[in-house]
C-alpha cells in the first residue's frame, strides 16, 4: 500500500523535445491516496496509457520525478515497484494451469511452497477461481483471463497499487457489470489503490472514488462522479461526461446578464460579477438534463425552434436551435414533445460560464 | 432435412479433387503399378504381387541407408532447431535497418539452387584450393570429403545446417514477433527471469511456426538428395548413400522399375509415419502439459 506522488511528470516519446506540443503528457502534478480507487478517463491518445506506464515503470518520464510514500522509484524498473498490472487483452502463460499462473510471481521472488499454496488458494477465492485452479489457463473464457491477470497481482501481499489498462475491453457486456461490481467489492475488501484507465465514462464512474479526466496530455479534472457532472472544470470535461455532452453556447455579458443573440438570460450576482471579470472567449454551458423545455411561453423563457427528437428508451433528447445555435434538452419519456416553437429556461443554478474553456469559478483565477 | 440427403456440396470439391488426382494421386498409383507387376518391355508384364516388396524389405544395402537417413535427419534436426530459435532470439526486435540486413543476410542459403549449394561445397572444401578444406589442413589436420566417411559426413553436416537453419530461425523469428508487447510487459512485472520468459512465454507462442519447421526439416532432410549427390555421389564406399540416392540408383542406375515402385512407396510411408507422429506428439504435448 502507498500513496504515488506523481511529481512534475512531463514524458515525450521524442528524442529531444523542444515544444509543448510533442510532449504525450504535459506536466502532471499531483497526488494519488493510498487506498483510492481511482479512473483515469480520456479519449484515445490523451495520454492515460503513458501516465499508467510511468506509474508502472515500464517507462522512464521525459522528466519530473515518481514516488511512493517517501522512496523515489522514478529509476526503478517494474519488477522493483511492487506494483501489478492488469492489461487489455488477457495475458496469461497458456501453458501453465491457473494455479501455476497465479502462484508464478511469488515463485519468482523465491516464496517458499506452503506460503504460496495457501496464499494462491486465498486469492482463488476472492476472485472465484478455484474450480478452475488446476485446468489449463488456455481454455477459459475471456472474463476468467482476465480475472487470473487481475490475481497475479493481487497474490503479492505488498503490491503497492493496482494498475488497470483498459481490462474490460474484450469482455461480454453482461460480465462486464459483473467483474466490475467484483472489483469494487474487492477493493473495498482489501483497500487496495487501485487506478484504472478506460475511455468508457460509464466503466469509470461506476467504478472508481475519484475520476481523473485527462485531455491532450493534461489532467484537466480529479473529482468526484457529481462534481464532475455538475461543475466540469473544463469544456472538455463537460462534453466528454454525461450523455449527451453539456451544450455549449458562446455569449458576452451585458448588464449583469448573459448575451446570446438577442437573449439576455439572468445569472446570479457572483457568476457575473467573476464573467465580467474573466478574460478571453466566453461561453455558456448547460447540462441537457437541466434545460428546461416546454411547448407553452412561461415566464422568462426564451423561444427557440424544434429540430428533432431522439428517443433513447427512459428518455428523450430534443435538439432545438436557439438564436442560431444547436441545443439538446433531455425530457422524461412521457413528457410532451413540443412541435415547432419551443420555449427554454435556464435555470440560474445550473447555469456555468467558461472563459477560454475553463470554468469561471470563485478563488481561483482562470 | 437430413445432412446426408443433401450432397451438393461435393460439387465444390471436384476441381480440387482432379487437381490433386492428377498431380499427386495418378503417378502414386502408377508407381503402385510398377510395384506389383515385372516390366520386361513395352506391352511385356507379369504380374508378380508382393515379391518386389519382399525384395526390397530384405535388401541389405537398402536397410543400412535407413539407417543412415534416420541418422542424417536426427542429427539435423538436433542441431537445426536449437540453433535456429537461439539465431532467433539474437536477432533485432525492432523493425529497421539493423533487422533488415539480418534478415536478407539470413535468408541467401534459401535463395541458392540446390545442386549449386553443393558445388559450393565441393569447391569451399577442396584440400587444395578451397577456403575450408585448405586452412584446415594448413593447420596440420587432413581433411577431405573425398576420402574419409566421417568428413564427408561433416561437410554435408556443416552444409546442411548453412542452408537451411536461416528457414527455422526466420521461422521462429516470425512468431516471436508475433507476441504482443504486453506478454513481456507482465513477465516484467511479474518478475520473470530471461529462461522463465523463453520458458513460458516465447516457446509456447512459437510452438505452432515451430511445428512446421520441424516437419519442413524433417521432411526435407529425410528425403535430401541433390546435395550429396553433387558433392559426394554418395561416397566414398556407400558412407553417404542415403534412401533417395539408392532408390536412384535402382530405379535409373539398374532401370529396376519393379523393386524401385516398391522402394518409392516404403519411403512415402516412412515419411508419413514420421511426420504423423511428430505431429501427434506435439499436439498431446499441448494437451497433456501440466507443469
Amino acid at each position: 500500500m502507498a500513496q504515488i506522488f506523481l511529481d512534475e511528470i512531463a514524458h515525450s516519446y521524442l528524442p529531444e523535445t523542444q515544444k509543448e506540443d510533442e510532449y504525450a503528457l504535459k506536466r502532471i502534478h499531483n497526488i494519488w491516496e493510498d487506498g483510492g480507487a481511482y479512473a483515469l478517463l480520456g479519449p484515445s491518445g490523451c495520454g492515460k496509457t503513458t501516465l499508467l506506464n510511468i506509474i508502472s515503470g515500464l517507462l522512464v518520464p521525459s522528466s519530473g520525478r515518481v514516488r511512493f510514500d517517501d522512496t523515489d522509484v522514478t529509476d526503478l524498473p517494474p519488477e522493483k515497484r511492487n506494483i501489478a498490472q492488469v492489461f487489455q487483452f488477457p495475458v496469461l502463460y497458456d501453458t501453465m494451469t491457473v494455479f501455476n499462473n497465479l502462484a508464478f510471481p511469488l515463485r519468482n521472488r523465491g516464496f517458499d511452497k506452503d506460503y504460496i499454496d495457501r496464499r494462491v488458494r486465498e486469492v482463488a477465492q476472492i476472485l472465484e477461481l478455484e474450480p478452475f485452479l488446476n485446468k489449463k489457463a488456455a481454455g477459459l473464457g475471456a472474463d476468467a483471463k482476465q480475472k487470473i491477470s487481475l490475481g497475479r497481482g493481487l497474490v503479492r501481499e505488498d503490491v503497492a497499487a493496482i494498475l488497470f489498462d483498459e481490462p474490460l475491453t474484450v469482455i461480454d457486456p453482461q460480465l462486464k457489470w459483473q467483474l466490475r461490481c467484483k472489483l469494487k467489492e474487492i477493493h473495498e475488501k482489501l483497500k487496495l489503490t487501485l487506478i484504472y484507465v478506460t475511455h468508457d465514462q460509464v466503466e469509470a464512474l461506476t467504478f472508481a472514488d475519484k475520476i481523473v479526466v485527462m485531455y491532450e496530455g493534461w489532467i484537466v479534472q480529479i473529482g468526484t462522479p457529481q462534481e464532475l457532472f455538475e461543475y466540469p472544470n473544463h469544456k472538455f470535461v463537460g462534453y466528454f461526461i454525461g450523455s449527451p455532452g453539456m451544450n455549449f453556447i458562446p455569449c458576452s455579458m451585458e448588464d449583469g446578464k448573459v448575451k446570446i443573440g438577442n437573449s439576455l438570460i439572468p445569472v446570479d450576482e457572483t457568476t457575473a460579477r467573476l464573467a465580467n471579470a474573466a478574460e478571453g472567449k466566453l461561453e455558456l454551458g448547460i447540462r441537457p438534463l437541466y434545460l428546461n423545455i416546454s411547448d407553452t411561453p412561461v415566464d422568462g423563457a426564451f423561444e427557440a425552434r424544434v429540430k428533432g427528437v431522439e428517443d433513447q428508451g427512459s428518455h428523450r433528447i430534443v435538439t432545438v436551435d436557439f438564436e442560431g445555435h444547436p441545443l439538446k434538452a433531455r425530457i422524461a419519456e412521457n413528457d410532451t414533445v413540443p412541435q415547432g416553437k419551443a420555449y427554454l429556461t435556464f435555470p440560474i443554478e445550473w447555469i456555468r460560464l467558461f472563459a477560454d474553456e475553463h470554468l469561471i469559478k470563485e478563488n481561483k483565477e482562470n | 432435412m437430413k445432412k446426408w440427403q443433401d450432397n451438393k456440396g461435393w460439387l465444390f470439391i471436384l476441381p480440387v479433387f482432379l487437381i490433386v488426382a492428377f498431380s499427386a494421386i495418378v503417378p502414386l498409383m502408377t508407381v503402385v503399378n510398377y510395384s506389383i507387376q515385372d516390366i520386361f518391355g513395352p506391352g511385356e508384364r507379369v504380374f508378380v504381387g508382393t515379391e518386389w516388396f519382399r525384395e526390397v524389405l530384405t535388401d541389405q544395402r537398402l536397410h543400412e541407408a535407413l539407417w543412415r537417413q534416420l541418422l542424417f535427419s536426427g542429427l539435423v534436426l538436433l542441431i537445426e532447431m536449437p540453433l535456429g530459435i537461439a539465431i532467433a532470439l539474437l536477432m533485432p526486435s525492432k523493425k529497421g535497418f539493423g533487422a533488415s540486413v539480418v534478415l536478407v543476410t539470413l535468408a541467401l542459403p534459401l535463395l541458392i539452387p540446390w545442386n549449386v549449394i553443393g558445388t559450393i561445397w565441393i569447391i569451399f572444401t577442396r584440400p587444395d584450393i578451397g577456403l575450408m578444406g585448405a586452412t584446415i589442413n594448413a593447420l596440420g589436420l587432413t581433411f577431405d570429403h573425398t576420402a574419409s566417411g566421417l568428413h564427408a559426413w561433416i561437410t554435408l553436416m556443416l552444409m546442411e545446417v548453412w542452408h537451411w537453419t536461416p528457414l527455422v530461425a526466420l521461422l521462429a523469428y516470425a512468431g516471436l514477433q508475433s507476441i504482443p508487447p504486453a506478454y513481456y510487459q507482465a513477465a516484467k512485472i511479474d518478475g520473470a527471469s530471461a529462461w522463465s520468459i523463453f520458458r513460458y512465454i516465447q516457446l509456447p507462442k512459437m510452438k505452432g511456426v515451430l511445428t512446421i519447421a520441424l516437419l519442413l526439416r524433417f521432411m526435407d532432410s529425410f528425403l535430401i538428395y541433390a546435395e550429396p549427390f553433387v558433392l559426394t555421389g554418395g561416397g566414398p564406399g556407400n558412407t553417404t548413400t542415403f534412401l533417395s540416392i539408392y532408390l536412384v540408383k535402382i530405379a535409373v542406375g539398374q532401370f529396376d522399375l519393379g523393386p524401385a515402385g516398391a522402394f518409392s512407396i516404403i519411403y512415402f510411408l516412412i515419411v508419413l509415419l514420421f511426420c504423423y507422429l511428430f505431429y501427434q506428439v506435439l499436439q498431446s504435448a499441448e494437451e497433456g502439459e501440466q507443469s
